[in-house]
């Protein structure tokens, strides 16, 4: 007896057609695949992606060196140096992130108090060298200049959750 | 005693202490921001409002006396309420400026506000504004809008420090804390308002946006810049040395520090510092690695043993030199043969060798001092040479002490002085004398009674006594004295570490030629540890001469200094913050540290470097591995407390004849030793300003000069243009020029004659 329904499964392709009633099925199924990189998925408002510094509408940088992103990061992928700039204001003269320690928790974002240090929406970046992904002071700001609409845009999202 | 219970807890305490006291002492935490133990209670800042069980409102814990059975809530609903409330409005003029504050992450306020704070701001109107003031190059007054108005700060400079530099001008929200005048703080407590300020008002200048607090490791350290042995915590980053703060320690320099050993760091970081071994070969300086440098001086010492003898080998160190260096320096010298070796640079008087009993000290320990009731000091220019030990005896007056002085100038202590003679040097021992005369008959006025009506008696000899021509004999007097009134004598001491110099037998022993007398007459060669003869020497003509005829000379320094001119050699070694060592206080404190970081660059602690000369010179025991190993054989069987004797005997006292005028000879507070003259922030000081020659305005119109002009002062060979200027304190007779400072290296000894002309 199991002889014969094997040999009927086997003669009538039935487990074939099973299978592909399952092709046939997302055939005709509304697509979910993105053919990156001629099609993108849509990214949020908080995305965290590659890191930028900001400045105000009037040029001047963010940051005032307080140092706090440095002492929240959990993978040690930051490091400042702070020093007395000739108006009396507190600058930084060197800030670098070390994006191949970096792990994009995002704390640095929010431990800023004055948004300097954010994260952009952008992912699509490379090195070849190890040190192209050691992001410094100047890298970071022109991040942040080339895409402050953007970010001021994402920020002010944002705002009323914070 | 008094029993009270606060939060339930049965406490007992002493009557007429207050509230935060007793809380303290039982370990239950009270917020406060303008109590602070030493200084005396404001009760301005009303932070520590608790519930006091029938009284109808909260009452501040820091200005509440106790009484018996006394209920106190310090968590209360009343209680907390009112600390929301006293926060809520402290914060509503402070700015929100935390991120770039210097105060940020050590802040009274921000802990405060987090523990006892809403959480939230309900003021949304402007804030006040406050000017930034400049005091000084030391503390800085930048953001005053921070100021709580505790006044801590202002306390501390009436109470403390003596004077009053800084005060609360203006009422209500206009209250500002400004110094007189556009004056700056010249004190030289002043590093200690940056401590006690709770908020980033006042901060510190030198290291305004160096580093955040945390990322500060502290390491312990002790002072080398003063006798005292003031305990640090030294901040360091980056193997930098970034700040220093007190160690607390009541018995030393209980919760302050002097801006001596505060400051002093940035010296550390100098760009005098020497980092390579260096040859001097053909008139040019060479780098050389460590092996050529240490062979070149083996072979230099050799040969001038071999040839000249071994007595022509000289070796200086400074007292700020640790215990262990000096101990390897005299054991290489003794093992090549040669007994001059001496670490009392600027002392000219070697009279009382041989018959002392045993180490100068103290004589008492630095809390005896405090609690002394009459106190006598000869030959001390007290608040400059030991800023900690003034303010410990500013308190002791304040309670009732009475303080005599016996000294060549009238500079201000800054306290009450019951009875003061000034005198010209030469007739110091006479003075000295007189009073040890009417003691031992029972005066009943002046010094002498003074002295005779008290019971805890302290006689101290300050760094002018000691380096006073006529020292042994101001030390019999001192003694006589102590010995009529049975109190206490000792040196107050010029170095961090002059009890263990001579512990460890730093001096010349037998036919050995002590300091001056291996300057007077030249060696051949000399070994120098941490010396700047220039500076650091009785006589900077007569050293620099030696140093100029020497054939070797051998300079173990820290810092590229004018050892450039005649050194053969230059060893980079480290200061004590970059290598362990034992400091031994002037009231025989056993102190042993840690390197607080790296030495730099090249450099090597000093007593590494000895060690590998006394092997190149095969002399025995030089195979330590630890300075833990040198100072336990350096130390071995010697009991400090034992050695520790002032006691002298046969010594004769006489006059002093001296014709014309005579030099008296400070060395100012910022130039005593090598880091200190390097330190940029202290050099910015009012108190290191260019030397100037200080005479009676009498003198000045013998001479017929004004005020304010060059005058050519001379000393045998050389002299030095000089800015001349009037102090009515001084007696005639006598010129003050400092020592220890570049402008004044070309004059002769630090006491004796010299003469003043026009430019």
């Amino acid at each position: 007896m199991k002889n014969l329904i094997n040999f009927f499964k086997r003669f009538l392709m039935l487990e074939l057609f099973q299978g592909l009633s399952v092709t046939g099925k997302y055939f005709f199924a509304r697509h979910i695949t993105v053919e990156y990189p001629d099609e993108k998925t849509p990214q949020g408002s908080r995305f965290r992606g590659l890191h930028a510094q900001r400045r105000y509408p009037n040029g001047e940088e963010r940051c005032i060196a307080c140092k706090l992103c440095e002492a929240v990061c959990p993978a040690l992928a930051i490091k400042i140096e702070v020093a007395e700039r000739e108006d009396g204001s507190r600058r930084t003269t060197q800030y670098d992130i070390d994006l191949t320690k970096c792990i994009f928790c995002g704390f640095c974002e929010e431990s800023c108090p004055v948004d300097a240090i954010v994260e952009s929406r952008i992912f699509e970046y490379h090195g070849e060298n190890r040190g192209d992904l050691y992001y410094t002071k100047d890298r970071l700001l022109a991040v942040g200049d080339a895409n402050e609409a953007q970010l001021a845009q994402d920020r002010a999202l944002d705002a009323k959750f914070r | 005693m008094i029993n009270i219970e606060i939060d339930g807890k049965q406490i007992q305490t002493e009557n007429g202490s207050t509230v935060i006291e007793a809380a303290h002492q039982a370990g239950i935490a009270i917020p406060h921001f303008c109590y602070h133990k030493k200084l005396s209670i404001a009760a301005n800042c009303r932070m520590c409002l608790v519930q006091v069980e029938k009284a109808p409102k909260p009452l501040p814990a820091c200005a509440t006396p106790v009484s018996e059975g006394m209920k106190v809530f310090t968590h209360s609903e009343q209680a907390v309420k009112a600390q929301k409330g006293v926060m809520e409005f402290l914060l509503v003029n402070h700015p929100l400026d935390c991120p770039i504050c210097d105060q940020g992450g050590e802040c009274m306020l921000q802990d405060m506000s987090v523990g006892y704070g809403q959480g939230h701001s309900r003021y949304h109107e402007e804030k006040r504004m406050v000017l930034a003031k400049d005091i000084g190059p030391l503390v800085a007054a930048e953001e005053m809008a921070r100021c709580i108005n505790c006044t801590r700060c202002v306390r501390f400079g009436q109470e403390i420090a003596g004077q009053m530099e800084l005060g609360q001008a203006f009422r209500g929200e206009h209250a500002e804390i400004m110094s007189f005048v556009s004056g700056t703080v010249e004190s030289e407590l002043s590093g200690n308002m940056i401590d006690l300020c709770p908020v980033g008002a006042l901060t510190s200048k030198p290291f305004r946006y160096k580093a955040r607090s945390w990322e500060l490791s502290r390491r312990r350290s002790v002072s080398a810049h003063d006798s005292l042995g003031s305990g640090l915590a030294v901040q360091t980053k980056n193997n930098r040395v970034l700040r220093v703060l007190p160690l607390e320690n009541d018995e030393i320099n209980e919760c302050w520090l002097s801006d001596r050993d505060r400051f002093a760091y940035e010296g550390l970081n100098s760009e005098q510092r020497l980092t390579k071994p260096m040859i001097k070969q053909g008139g040019q300086w060479q780098e050389v690695d460590w092996q050529a440098a240490l062979e070149f001086c083996a072979n230099g010492l050799r040969q001038i043993a071999n040839g000249a003898g071994a007595e022509q080998i000289g070796a200086l160190a400074t007292g700020n030199s640790t215990l262990e260096e000096m101990y390897l320096l005299q054991k290489l010298l003794r093992g090549i043969g040669s007994d001059n070796v001496d670490f009392r640079l600027r002392q000219s008087d070697f009279s009382a060798d041989g018959k002392q009993q045993g180490a100068p000290w103290l004589g008492m320990s630095i809390a005896d001092i405090g609690r002394a009731d009459r106190i006598l000091i000869v030959g001390s220019f007290l608040r400059k040479d030991h800023p900690l030990l003034a303010a410990r005896i500013r308190q002791a007056v304040k309670q009732g002490a009475q303080i005599n002085v016996i000294h060549a100038t009238d500079d201000d202590l800054l306290m009450k002085v019951a009875h003061k003679a000034i005198v010209a040097p030469n007739a110091m021992v006479e003075t000295l004398a007189q009073v040890a005369k009417d003691a031992a008959s029972k005066h009943s006025n002046g010094i002498a009674g003074s002295l005779a009506s008290g019971e805890r008696v302290a006689v101290l000899l300050g760094n002018f006594a000691q380096q006073h021509p006529q020292a042994a004999q101001l030390q019999a007097l001192a003694q006589q004295i102590a010995n009529v009134t049975n109190g206490k004598f000792g040196f107050i001491g010029d170095s961090a570490n002059g009890v263990g110099g001579y512990l460890v037998n730093a001096i010349p022993a037998g036919k050995g030629l002590n300091a001056a007398a291996m300057l007077a007459a030249p060696r051949k060669a000399y070994v120098l540890l941490n010396v700047e003869p220039e500076l650091d020497c009785a006589d900077a003509q007569q050293a620099i001469a030696a140093m100029q005829a020497a054939d070797l000379v051998i300079a173990m320094s820290a810092y590229k200094h004018g050892a450039t001119e005649y050194a053969d050699v230059l060893l980079p070694i480290a200061p004590f913050t970059e290598t362990s060592g034992t400091f031994i206080s002037s009231e025989g404190r056993v102190q042993s540290f840690n390197g607080s970081v790296k030495p730099l660059g090249e450099a090597r602690p000093a007593w590494k470097v000895l060690r590998v000369l006394g092997n190149l010179l095969k002399v025995d025991g030089f195979g330590y591995e630890t300075t833990q190993a040198v100072r336990d054989e350096a130390l071995n069987g010697v009991d400090v407390a034992a050695r520790l004797n002032n006691a002298v005997s046969g010594i004769e006292t006489g006059a002093a004849a001296v014709n014309g005028l005579q030099r008296v000879a400070d060395v100012p507070i910022y130039a005593t030793d090598a880091i200190v003259r390097r330190a940029v922030s202290l050099q910015a000081t009012k108190d290191a300003m260019q030397p100037k020659a200080w005479l009676h305005s009498k003198e000045l119109s013998k001479l017929g000069v004004a005020a304010g002009v060059q005058v050519k002062v001379a000393q045998g060979q050389g002299s030095a243009l000089l800015e001349v200027a009037i102090d009515d304190g001084l007696p005639e007779g006598v010129v003050r020029v400092a020592a220890g400072h570049p402008a004044t290296a070309t004059l002769g000894a630090m006491f004796g004659t010299i003469t003043v002309e026009r430019a």
